[in-house]
């Protein structure tokens, strides 16, 4: 199989590679908001939201998605396994 | 009435503003427009030496801002296209020598005497991008199918976009379509899909480029040229023709082994 896609050519998509860099350094620069600051603002959304609530800050996602003309801060904040306390 | 001021910009240096200002200009003039190209790259003048029309400069766009004469007086005029005209840039100043203000009288003052005028944008984003953009009607920017050309694209974009609502469209210049058919190089859809913005047209790499910046002659010229011909339909396009774009096929692979591909 591998050899086949080297014969056809398709060994590297470097089309696919640059597509995504593309997004996500347009997403940023558009936003005008660095990944280094994205991780900053990750660190203190966990922060405030685990006042709150029991957030597993290891599988914590902060990223900006953007398509066409519109960019988006998209969080995804899973939360420890909850043990029921009703009462 | 007055004619279409049009900039060609593109943020990024090297990905071909120059080029496209002598073809876009020429293609116009091929179509019997009356056509002003004006060089805005101030202190790096190129667009001459493009055109072939470098020894016959007597002023420059300096010596018309600071009344030394006037700008009939500065224009060059094309000995193949005799409706072509070309306003040089002074090699020898800066771009500080020159304000918006003076760029947009001297660009309307062009329209009054010609059907386009076609301003060839220096590199960057500052003073020089802002001074050539200011009195356009239509800005053009040209890319590369590469991350850092698209990057900086976006980057105008978004300042034209912040600056009021001048209209603006894609060229994709440098598209290699072998590459593009092996997965290996952005293709126009991805391009235009990342920039969210109108295209008007798609150039193939072409050595024809390098040997008509050589002579001073170019492709657009050249009625046998793959180049030549999207730059003569990139010229009906901006006319208000509805043409469709050329289909793009890689060279044959006997061209590819004798040709430069």
């Amino acid at each position: 199989m591998r050899l086949l896609d080297w014969f056809r050519g398709r060994r590297s998509s470097g089309k696919e590679v640059a597509e995504q860099r593309l997004r996500l350094v347009l997403a940023h620069d558009r936003a005008n908001i660095s990944p280094g600051m994205l991780e900053i603002l990750k660190d203190e959304l966990i922060k405030v939201i685990s006042r709150h609530l029991d957030v597993d800050p290891e599988k914590v996602e902060v990223k900006l998605t953007r398509d066409q003309h519109e960019t988006r801060l998209v969080a995804d904040i899973p939360l420890r396994p909850i043990t029921r306390s009703r009462g | 009435m007055r004619g279409k001021i049009i900039t060609i910009s593109s943020g990024k240096g090297g990905v071909g503003k120059t080029t496209v200002t002598a073809n876009l200009g020429l293609g116009l003039a091929l179509l019997g427009q009356r056509v002003i190209c004006m060089d805005a790259d101030i202190g790096l003048r190129n667009l001459d030496v493009m055109l072939g029309l470098e020894n016959r400069i007597v002023y420059d766009i300096i010596n018309v801002v600071e009344g030394r004469c006037t700008l009939p007086q500065a224009l060059v005029r094309d000995k193949r296209l005799r409706t072509l005209r070309l306003l040089p840039a002074a090699q020898t100043r800066d771009k500080s020598a020159i304000t918006e203000a003076d760029m947009d009288r001297i660009a309307h003052q062009a329209a009054e005497i010609a059907d386009y005028v076609i301003i060839d944008s220096p590199a960057g984003i500052e003073h020089g991008f802002r001074y050539a953009v200011k009195p356009a009607d239509l800005v053009l920017i040209v890319t590369n199918p590469e991350v850092a050309a698209v990057r900086d694209a976006d980057r105008v974009i978004g300042l034209l976009e912040a600056d009021g609502h001048v209209p603006a469209r894609l060229i994709i210049n440098r598209l290699k379509p072998a590459l593009v058919r092996r997965n290996e190089m952005l293709d126009a859809n991805s391009v235009v899909d990342l920039l969210a913005i109108g295209l008007i047209g798609i150039v193939p790499e072409d050595v024809g480029i390098l040997a008509a910046g050589n002579r001073g002659r170019p492709v657009v010229l050249d009625e046998k040229s793959v180049a030549g011909q999207v730059f003569r339909n990139i010229a009906r396009r901006l006319q208000g023709e509805d043409v469709p774009f050329l289909p793009l096929k890689a060279p044959s692979f006997l061209k590819r082994l004798f040709g430069a591909y």
